[in-house]
């Protein structure tokens, strides 16, 4: 059984539209079953967060090829990408890289 | 010598600490700080090698490059998007160093502003179920995808939004120093037609001109040192005083285009057919504008943030485009085809993963703004449909976009025979590829489609629908058929396809109507048909005429013409036989 999280999520780089353009998002993950690791904060953030345009953030069961996922300003496949269990008070942030310039 | 008993110092030490959880590998650079990023397939970088790596990169490949001069001006094109505000960010960075590996030209900066009001709701909801497939939102602001921070066509931010955004910029361009200009996309509607010709390009530097230029700038800037007259030349040179950071007056910014120009710019976007016509066509009008700021201004370089990932996209969306003729241009390190005004892209050989990652961990400062395609599902336009396919194939093999990246590299920039100073293309000012004289090949009569459609005419005697009186390929007597149905407007419409290169001529079949587009298009169109018909009308005098210019006879043109006419009919009858 898992303890509830407190974990920060943020998006950039234009992700933000999707949630109605809130960059930072304070979260408390409930407690369940599973430990919390990225592939069920992502079905949450879907549930929860996403406002409109899933396909856009998510494909499958990881984000969308050109979002980079940064945990605690690390790279995410240094962590193990989808598996990599979440910690309490641990920062998430999705940047799209899709909005070049 | 060893003896027994000896105290040999410290005990052993510990082995070694336990590696932390989920990050067992060291920096490949150094071995020894804690990667942060993994670049490419599997290199892990610590923090300190990443920031060491990507500069790098910056100045290496200006480095090999040699076409930056010492003391030159050069605009950077800043969209406040990541790779270009990283762009700029390096160029800050790099001027700040320490003499020897200081860069060595005098910066400025661009930012083209197109944020516009907010288009009237009724009008929303007559555009948005044409042109989006996507269910609309509640928010215009959010719903409609055209406006770019560049070019705001019919965006959908509020006049707070806009001013919020450029408030945003200014503060931004503020702390750089360098010189910035802030223009408008509305501006497109004042451009000169002159900014459409390509000026005669200054001498070519080799790489002996240089290494001389480069030796004789050290020598003066030691020169001056050693006289005390303070700080480096470069600040001598022009590079942005304090006092005056900004070469615009603060009041021009504080008003908003005027109203007929942006009604103007949403009537010629909503005419637009397709996103991918919008995209190019906003691609265009943004170069030209730039050009023209860099012409102004006295700007031998524009330096644009073009990141790999963007390029490799680029190369793949080109070709689907038609524009497979001016791959080397378009993709290349640098683009002469303006003349005076060069196109470099340093920022080429970074990929936007490593943008990203730097503008993040090094807090690189950039203003977001929704773009035409915000939001637009997969299919809405083969720019969207390639950055698709490219990514999704990059996710599972990594080494996809490099490789398109180093075949963009191997291209190279041959003019074809005896075409080096021919015709350019009206709008993307790239040397035509169409080959006029060429009516028999498929290519030839493929382009007939552009024409508009309408009933045969006698002439037609082959009985197929078009008639060539619209032929944007062979050059015609103006009168051919005779005035027996006015087309005027075909006829100025076929002027302009005539001078478009292929790529450019297939974006024109989604705009129905070329009135929408700015003056300074039109008006050198005309301009070059003009200064071209009596040419044409010199060599269809002309019998048995070997020369090669000789438009419509190519192959199929016998030698025994009949005048006008009957060079008219013989071209009739050749196209039809294709269509």
């Amino acid at each position: 059984m898992a303890a509830p999280l407190s974990v920060e999520v943020e998006f950039g780089g234009g992700a933000e539209l999707l949630f109605d353009g809130v960059k930072k998002h304070q979260v408390t993950l409930p407690g369940q079953e599973e430990p919390w690791d990225i592939r069920n904060l992502l079905v949450w953030i879907k549930k929860n967060l996403l406002k409109e345009r899933p396909e856009l953030f998510i494909q499958g069961d990881s984000v969308r090829p050109g979002i980079l996922v940064l945990v605690n300003d690390a790279d995410w496949e240094l962590l193990g990408e989808l598996d990599y269990q979440l910690q309490d008070r641990d920062s998430i942030l999705f940047i799209s890289t899709l909005h070049g310039g | 010598m060893c003896q027994v008993g000896e105290d040999y110092g410290d005990p052993a030490p510990e082995g070694p600490p336990p590696p932390r959880p989920g990050r067992e590998l060291k920096c490949v650079k150094c071995s020894e700080g804690l990667p942060v990023v993994v670049i490419r397939a599997g290199d892990a970088f610590c923090r300190d090698c990443f920031r060491a790596f990507y500069i790098h990169k910056f100045r290496a490949v200006l480095g090999k490059n040699r076409l930056i001069f010492p003391g030159e001006k050069v605009l950077l094109a800043w969209s406040g998007g990541p790779s270009s505000s990283s762009m700029v960010w390096q160029v800050l960075e790099g001027l700040s160093r320490d003499s020897a590996k200081r860069l060595r030209f005098v910066p400025g900066v661009v930012y083209v502003d197109g944020t516009c009001p907010v288009v009237s709701t009724r009008r929303l909801r007559r555009v948005a179920p044409r042109t989006w497939p996507y269910p609309i939102l509640g928010s215009p602001v959010v719903m409609i995808p055209f406006c770019l921070h560049l070019e705001g066509a019919a965006c959908g931010q509020s006049r707070e939004d806009r001013a919020k955004t450029l408030s945003d910029v200014k503060r931004i361009l503020q702390t750089l120093g360098f010189p910035w200009h802030v223009v408008t996309l509305e501006e497109v509607f004042a451009l000169p037609p002159s900014v459409l010709r390509c000026s005669a390009p200054e001498p070519v530097g080799t790489v002996g001109t240089y290494k001389v230029a480069v030796d004789s700038f050290l020598q003066q800037q030691h020169t001056l040192e050693a006289e005390g007259v303070g700080d480096s030349p470069s600040s001598a040179q022009g590079e942005a005083q304090p006092s005056q950071p900004c070469t615009q007056d603060p009041q021009d910014l504080a008003e908003p285009p005027p109203a007929a120009q942006t009604e103007a710019l949403s009537r010629l976007f909503d005419s637009v057919k397709t996103l991918t016509a919008k995209e190019e066509l906003l691609q265009t009008l943004r170069t030209h504008l730039i050009l023209h700021v860099a012409r102004t201004h006295g700007y031998s370089k524009v330096m644009t943030g073009d990141s790999c990932t963007r390029l490799a996209i680029k190369l793949m969306t080109s070709l689907a485009l038609g524009r497979g003729a001016f791959l080397a241009w378009d993709t290349g390190f640098s683009d002469e085809r303006h003349g005076d005004v060069v196109v470099v892209r340093p920022m080429r050989e970074h990929t936007l993963k490593e943008v990203a990652f730097y503008n993040r961990l090094f807090a690189v400062p950039s203003v977001f703004t929704p773009a035409i395609d915000t939001k637009a599902p997969e299919k809405a336009s083969i720019h969207r449909l390639m950055e698709g396919f490219l990514l999704r194939l990059q996710a599972q093999f990594p080494s996809t976009v490099s490789t398109v990246y180093r075949t963009s590299e191997k291209l190279v920039k041959a003019p074809r025979d005896g075409c080096a100073s021919g015709p350019r293309c009206l709008l993307c000012m790239c040397s035509l590829d169409v080959d006029t004289a060429d009516s028999a090949t498929a290519f030839g009569a493929q382009t007939q489609d552009f024409s508009q459609m309408q009933p045969p005419t006698p002439l037609a005697e082959a009985g197929a629908p078009t008639v060539p009186c619209r032929s944007a390929e062979v050059g015609r007597a103006p009168n051919c058929c005779q005035g027996t149905r006015p087309c005027r407007r075909e006829d100025s419409r076929a002027r302009v396809i005539k001078q478009l290169c292929y790529g450019c001529r297939v974006n024109m079949k989604d705009v129905p109507s070329l009135d929408p587009l700015p003056p300074y298009i039109l008006a050198e169109a005309q301009l070059r048909s003009q200064r071209l018909s009596p040419e044409i009308q010199e060599y269809l005098l002309e019998n048995s005429d070997d020369k090669a210019h000789t438009s419509g006879s190519g192959a199929w043109g016998p030698p025994e013409q009949e005048g006008k006419d009957g060079q008219t009919v013989c071209d009739c009858i050749n196209k039809n036989i294709f269509n």
